[in-house]
């Protein structure tokens, strides 16, 4: 009975997204987009006041309506997305290539600097990822380099300790010691079987990682502590909205939903492609 | 089990199954009208290769199969001990297991709760029925004690981990009999143990019949089933193709699918050298210069445990040396030396110069093959100079260039272990070294990679160290043999020499143990 099982081929990474799996590929899709080129989906400024608009409610004019200072709230958030997303890809591949250092040294450099390196990690894993991230912030200062740093900075222990164990089992995997006794040396073993059996499973916990990084992003912000306003960075949006909130809901809940959507999509998206390469 | 009380057995048949057919989704109709039929005190043995239905069936008898909605289970007639299992609800058939029916299962190890202590896993099925507490303990040392497993006391609290093979072995058949079943099924209970260890296991089973239990056992092993059944069943896609009493089976099977599986169970010393070849003693001389890898009185220790100890063995061009042991005898571990994938703690590997090119051939080729890599790149990679094409090396073990566009996993055990040969050839091998190669096959798929093995080995005067829990398998390939046990060598000598006359007590009790002949063991 386990043949039957057994011998199902891998399907296409992809035919496997479902439903759920294939709104978030779109909904990502929309967001590359608006990361990539904004002024083709919204050729408008986002920092463009217009006073006569001021506090417009949503219309056809303006869908998501407008802010204090008459700015198009949905044009803000397609321009903003660049600031929010940005920020947490860039913040996501420092910690993710410093957990990759750090998780192959110490997978496979000697024991002293494996257990160096594994007590560093648990200090910073006693700390929750968003205080250490405001301390960073505290000690190097706000704005969008820092933002990243900071983020960047808290992820990595995470990444850290995942490729560390991946790492290590896959050294230790029959095959790899099947390339050992055939005489393949130790720089092509890690390359041809160590590095790309660790990074599969990296990039699918990475896109994971993408959607959490931008709700941080968005709170540093939010606490005035990354981008700042008028920015139309989401967070810094949702928080120069929550003066309003009682009269101009629509300044805080479209910025808010495009923070969920993105951190759901990438999240959906992370988790059909680990089902996929696990 | 004397103080067991049994259940009054007034029926004529503890079983009886007519036209049963059982359809899973997925997978079509997997059984197609079975009939079969078991008294109290008989054992009907279950044959067949892998995919013949013989799990399914297993499961339809304890009405497991019917719990899954989606399976559609019809017949004539579907009795177990006095339960109609067309008719039960899922109530009914759970109420029947463990009281009317109990299974013994393959893998004790992972069969058994590492957490729970064997009390608990043997009275469990007492304490979903509610028997007092004060009874259960009583009932579990009496079904310890029948399963071979006396002053059970101690054993009540210790964890499945504590307990070795044989011991589990012994601890599952106990829970299975704790409730004092009128049948009992045991699905592949011996395939993951050793040969002496299995013929205890085998023989509490037919103690277990000669005291009134019915008892159905399902092997793919033709020795382990000749040893206790009666009457053998051969089950060939989803049908019983013959079936007969054992002895008749045996020596004159009707039905060309009984007639390959006894063909294909490892018997006898190696086959003659072909006709192309030299009919002389030693082996086809290659025309290669003469490699070697000798231990010579090697000893490796884990935590000051001899894994092996003072062991001297030679392996050379032309020649195949078998390894025979229990598990934990220190086969693998001597093979690693041999193979410098570990250094001895004393003594010396030598070598031929120029040093032999050795090649592996692991038991679980699956583990060996990098998962991300299709079987064309596998071959490819472990390409030297002077091998063949990625297709020839394919076509050599028997395998259809269709192949390398596929991954390992999607292939069939006995594909896997032909890819690693075919890998292992890739290297331009002088020396082979196969650790329990076809330990995971069945038995046809086993007999064809040996085929091929010996071939292969002839043909390219190849030397080779084959290791093997299987005494006849080791028989059917190897010129001299190595017997292992505690990692010592106790005994090494030609082949046939071995078998014939061996010279020390073990090897003599494993010889007993691997070659059992029909009823060998039938107890009056």
């Amino acid at each position: 009975m386990s043949a039957v099982t057994a011998a199902r081929p891998s399907a296409g990474r992809w035919t496997a997204l479902g439903a759920g799996g294939t709104v978030a590929l779109a909904f990502v899709v929309v967001l590359a987009a608006a990361v990539a080129v904004p002024w083709l989906l919204a050729p408008v400024s986002p920092l463009a006041v217009s006073p006569a608009d001021g506090f417009a409610p949503p219309s056809p004019a303006h869908p998501f309506g407008a802010d204090e200072s008459g700015r198009d709230v949905l044009v803000r958030i397609v321009h903003g997305a660049r600031s929010s997303v940005g920020i947490g890809l860039a913040a996501t591949a420092l910690g993710a290539g410093l957990g990759l250092v750090i998780g192959f040294a110490s997978g496979l450099g000697p024991r002293w600097l494996d257990s160096a390196l594994g007590r560093v990690i648990e200090v910073l894993f006693a700390l929750p990822t968003l205080v250490l991230a405001l301390l960073l912030v505290a000690v190097l200062g706000s704005g969008t380099g820092p933002s990243v740093l900071a983020i960047g900075l808290a992820t990595a222990p995470g990444y850290a300790r995942i490729l560390r164990s991946r790492v290590r089992t896959v050294a230790r995997g029959d095959y790899v010691a099947y390339a050992r006794l055939e005489g393949v040396g130790r720089a092509r073993v890690l390359l041809r079987h160590i590095v790309p059996n660790t990074l599969w499973p990296l990039v699918a916990t990475a896109t994971l990682g993408i959607g959490q990084a931008v709700v941080w992003v968005a709170a540093l912000s939010f606490l005035g502590l990354g981008q700042e306003p008028p920015s139309p960075e989401w967070g810094a949006m949702l928080g120069a909205g929550r003066v309003y909130i009682s009269t101009a809901w629509w300044m805080t809940v479209f910025p808010g939903l495009a923070i969920v959507s993105t951190a759901t999509a990438l999240t959906v998206l992370g988790r059909r492609l680990s089902g996929a390469t696990a | 089990m004397s103080e067991v009380e049994r259940v009054p057995d007034e029926r004529a048949a503890a079983l009886e199954v007519r036209g049963l057919r059982v359809a899973l989704p997925g997978a079509g109709e997997v059984l197609r009208g079975i009939d079969l039929s078991l008294s109290p005190g008989e054992c009907l043995g279950i044959v067949g290769e892998s995919g013949a239905g013989k799990s399914v069936l297993a499961r339809t008898l304890l009405g497991l199969a019917q719990d899954d909605s989606s399976a559609r289970v019809t017949g004539d007639a579907l009795r177990v001990a006095g339960t109609d299992l067309l008719a039960a609800g899922r109530r009914a058939r759970r109420r029947m297991r463990g009281r009317d029916i109990g299974l013994v299962l393959q893998d004790a190890l992972q069969s058994l709760d590492p957490l729970r202590t064997i009390g608990a896993e043997v009275s469990e099925s007492l304490a979903v029925r509610g028997v007092a507490r004060r009874d259960r303990r009583r009932m579990v040392l009496d079904a310890l004690e029948a399963a071979g497993l006396p002053g059970g006391e101690t054993l009540l609290g210790k964890r499945s981990g504590e307990l070795s093979g044989g011991m589990r072995q012994r601890a599952l058949i106990a829970s299975a009999i704790v409730g004092a079943p009128a049948v009992l099924i045991a699905d592949e209970p011996t395939t993951a143990l050793d040969a002496t260890t299995a013929v205890h296991v085998l023989d509490l089973l037919g103690e277990l019949r000669d005291r009134g239990t019915a008892l159905i056992l399902i092997s793919h092993d033709l020795n382990a089933v000749a040893r206790v059944a009666d009457r053998v069943a051969v089950l060939d896609a989803g049908r019983v193709v013959e079936q007969a009493p054992t002895s008749r089976l045996l020596e004159s099977p009707a039905h060309p699918t009984t007639r390959a599986l006894l063909a294909a169970v490892p018997r006898g010393p190696k086959p003659a050298t072909g006709p192309s070849a030299p009919s002389g003693s030693s082996a086809s001389a290659p025309a290669s210069p003469e490699f070697f890898l000798a231990a010579q009185g090697v000893t490796r220790s884990y935590d000051g445990v001899a894994a092996v100890d003072d062991a001297s063995v030679e392996v050379r061009s032309g020649e195949v040396l078998g390894v025979v042991g229990e598990s934990g005898s220190g086969k693998s571990t001597l093979a690693r030396l041999l193979i410098g994938a570990e250094s001895p703690d004393r003594g010396d590997v030598e070598t031929s110069s120029p040093a032999p090119r050795v090649r592996l051939l692991p038991q679980d080729p699956l583990a060996s093959f990098d998962p991300r890599h299709r079987v064309g790149r596998i071959l490819a990679l472990s390409r030297r100079d002077g091998a063949p094409s990625e297709e020839e090396l394919l076509a050599q073990v028997g395998l259809d260039a269709s192949l390398l566009a596929r991954r390992p996993a999607t292939l069939s055990g006995g594909q896997r272990q032909r890819v690693a040969i075919a890998r292992a050839l890739a290297g331009v091998p002088d020396l082979l070294v196969c650790d329990e190669p076809v330990s995971a096959l069945d038995v046809t798929t086993q007999a064809g990679v040996l085929e091929l093995l010996t071939r292969l080995q002839r043909e390219r005067g190849l030397g080779m160290l084959f290791i093997s829990h299987d005494l006849a398998v080791v028989r059917q390939i190897s010129d001299r043999v190595a017997v292992m046990r505690d990692g010592r060598i106790v005994e090494q000598g030609g082949t046939e020499r071995v078998y014939a006359q061996p010279q020390h007590p073990f090897t003599a009790e494993l010889i007993a143990a691997g070659t059992p002949g029909p009823g060998a063991t039938r107890r009056s």
